[in-house]
């Protein structure tokens, strides 16, 4: 395999180990579990170092996806090949996978009352609210780039205002943000 | 024979694979412009309660994707939504991350990074918007949101308190 990290790799790290280790991360965290996935990978089992968790991370981010899909992918296939990515992903997905759509059975199952509309209606409020603060703790950072906040701004009234469809606002807001990166870059 | 129902969800997931920069929170937006505006899958409430429940849930907050596909075509809906939107990133993943050292320190995928930092940020915001939207009704759902929002800038309480107060406030009624 001409893995990048290959050399620092601790000995063995079998498929049925990553299939564990990821199905705890799945379990784990509500709304996001990436801290998690540090946690185990890093703290618990030391498959990784600090500094290579925050390597495969940025790689994660910086593809398209899910960020801890393929983050699975990544680590699975760093250690075990296709074998061990797949064996990562399907840790990672299934208790959630079955776990919410047995959520999503007893809530149609139980709809009728207005005390579960209510407290569905409830978690939907504060979990926007959770999305907001992300997006705002986000945000944050930016205001040291002066370009980036206008550059978030038009994306927020393209998408949230406008509405326009993400691949014509990715394709004319994307070249534009990299020029500009481009120029500013250190 | 395949219902064609489940072939545009995997075909309408599986485009947004591609398109998920700054991960599912990022997509928000898209996901209900594509399942709510054009397809009519769902409408925004159910959008609403879609989201309520996966975040209800452990695991990656992708699973709002899980359960559109629950509501649209049961249990191989959910599962042919949930692979639409993994399989074609966690392929390009796979591809990449054998060549990555080569650009790991290139000046372009620097900027790159920083340019689509603000992009992710506008993104995510605008979920905040579209699920604010389609989740508050009333006047004590949206103060539910802001208060929300507010109390997790400046305090460091675990955000499944938010969710089980604001479950509270709403079984009895408020919101």
């Amino acid at each position: 395999m001409n893995d990048p990290f290959e050399g620092t790799a601790p000995a063995s790290v079998g498929a049925d180990e990553l299939f564990f280790g990821f199905l705890k991360v799945g379990l784990s965290g509500f709304g996001g579990v990436l801290p998690f996935a540090r946690r185990m990978l890093v703290e618990e089992r030391a498959w990784l170092t600090e500094r290579e968790f925050t390597e495969l991370l940025s790689l994660s981010q910086f593809l398209p996806g899910p960020n801890v899909v393929n983050l699975s992918i990544i680590v699975g296939n760093r250690f075990r090949g296709p074998l061990g990515s797949l064996a990562a992903l399907f840790g990672l997905m299934l208790m959630p996978f079955l776990i919410v759509l047995a959520l999503a059975a007893l809530y149609a199952r139980f709809a009728e009352f207005e005390a579960v509309r209510g407290a569905t209606a409830g978690v939907s409020s504060a979990a926007t609210g959770l999305i907001i603060a992300t997006g705002l703790k986000m945000a944050r950072p930016l205001s040291a780039v002066h370009w980036q906040i206008p550059v978030a701004a038009l994306a927020f009234v393209a998408l949230a205002i406008v509405r326009v469809p993400l691949l014509w606002a990715l394709l004319a807001l994307v070249p534009i943000s990299v020029a500009l990166a481009w120029r500013t870059r250190q | 024979m395949i219902p064609p129902v489940l072939i545009e969800l995997a075909r309408q997931f599986g485009l947004l694979s591609f398109l998920a920069i700054g991960g599912v929170n990022a997509l928000i937006p898209e996901i209900y412009r594509r399942v709510v505006d054009v397809e009519q899958w769902i409408s925004s409430a159910e959008f609403a309660q879609a989201f309520a429940i996966s975040q209800a849930a452990p695991g990656p907050n992708l699973l709002i994707v899980s359960v559109i596909g629950w509501k649209v075509y049961g249990f191989l809906g959910a599962l042919v939504a949930t692979v639409a939107l993994c399989a074609p990133a966690s392929v390009l993943t796979f591809g990449v991350a054998h060549v990555w050292d080569r650009f790991r320190d290139a000046p372009l995928r620097a900027a790159i990074q920083r340019a689509l930092a603000p992009i992710t940020v506008g993104l995510v915001l605008a979920s905040g918007y579209i699920l604010a939207r389609a989740a508050d009704e009333t006047l004590a759902a949206y103060a539910i949101t802001v208060a929300t929002a507010l109390l997790a800038l400046v305090t460091r309480v675990h955000p499944l308190w938010f969710l089980a107060v604001a479950a509270a406030l709403g079984a009895f009624g408020v919101g």
